[in-house]
């Protein structure tokens, strides 16, 4: 197993996992609709379309029958630290 | 005119977090018995009902407001019990905030004693997607049409398969970290494309783990029998996913 450091900032994708799903929900005086949190998914789409269009070539739509190919090749641990706080 | 953002809610402090916030304030507190909320004075017209709707339309405004919500999160979990709230939880004015602290008491009691000295761990285990040559083509049998039908359920089948793999992989991690985790929870895996690498998300989990404990965590994780599985871990985070009311 190799731990590895990258530089990756932390990702939109694993912070709104928690913050729009998580954490303790009260009904504000201000409220957001869950029609508005949809919307946020809507802008998800349309940064997955983003990304789909740089990886020119490359169509990362997986078909279902992809994982029949996977090709098994190593335990890897990659390590992001949510914190900011500098690595020792 | 303007509104009050809360942060979070925790057990005591008398320094709030630096900030910035989401309005590009200086965090402030709002305490109330042993409570004390972690809130921030941001412009009404940034923050009324309409611009947060407006707000989670855009993609980049969305960003700026979590990153600056988890930020402040993180520097009010640091050292006290701390329950994060979730993202756009806004309040009129403090008398609100200290209302709502008096009438959640204790429940907020209880989300804070599941968390003391805990924090939240993501695991998200990908598999690879390479191309592999079929094992061999079938033989031919004269009729075109049942070829085809014979490397179709090839095809179906080394799917299922794989997929079956994938899955056992996942429930292994799982189950593993779960037994020394005080708590597991399961998200959905993400869609492979945000991830930019080209495999395939199994698992997307995340754990409530004692701090004294995080090393067994880890060694948790690197002992568990992945072969072939990439796995990141994130972390540590605020216990988002472990700050419910109502549930003990």
């Amino acid at each position: 197993m190799t731990l590895a450091h990258p530089d990756d900032e932390l990702s939109l994708v694993d912070l709104l996992d928690r913050l729009l799903a998580g954490g303790v929900m009260l009904t504000g005086d201000i409220t957001i609709s869950l029609a508005d949190v949809d919307l946020v998914h809507v802008s998800l789409r349309a940064l997955i379309s983003s990304v789909a269009k740089l990886n020119e070539g490359h169509d990362p739509a997986l078909p279902d029958g992809a994982l029949a190919q996977a090709e098994l090749t190593g335990f890897d641990v990659t390590e992001v630290d949510v914190t900011g706080a500098p690595r020792a | 005119m303007s509104l009050v953002w809360l942060y979070a809610v925790r057990l005591g402090g008398a320094e709030a977090p630096a900030g910035p916030g989401v309005d590009g304030e200086a965090p402030r507190l709002v305490a109330e018995g042993p409570l004390v909320a972690v809130v921030g004075t941001v412009r009404e017209e940034e923050f009324d009902e309409a611009a947060l709707a407006r707000a989670m339309e855009d993609l980049g405004r969305i960003e700026r407001l979590a990153r600056a919500h988890h930020g402040v999160i993180v520097e009010a979990a640091a050292e006290l019990p701390t329950a994060p709230l979730r993202l756009a939880t806004v309040y009129r004015d403090d008398e609100a905030v200290a209302r709502m602290l008096r009438e959640r008491a204790a429940e907020f009691g209880a989300v804070l004693d599941r968390v003391r000295d805990r924090r939240e761990w993501g695991v998200k285990v990908y598999v690879d997607a390479k191309p592999e040559a079929p094992a061999e083509e079938p033989e031919p049998s004269g009729k075109p049409g049942t070829a085809y039908l014979l490397r179709r359920r090839a095809d179906r089948d080394r799917g299922a398969r794989a997929r079956e793999r994938a899955r056992a992989v996942a429930d292994r991690i799982d189950e593993t970290l779960a037994q020394v985790a005080a708590a597991a929870y399961r998200m959905k895996p993400q869609d492979a494309r945000l991830s930019g690498r080209e495999q395939e998300m199994v698992l997307n989990a995340t754990y409530l783990v004692d701090v004294a404990g995080e090393e067994e965590f880890r060694a948790a994780l690197s002992g568990v029998e992945a072969e072939g599985a990439t796995v990141e871990l994130t972390g540590p985070w605020p216990p988002f996913s472990f700050a419910t009311l109502g549930e003990s």
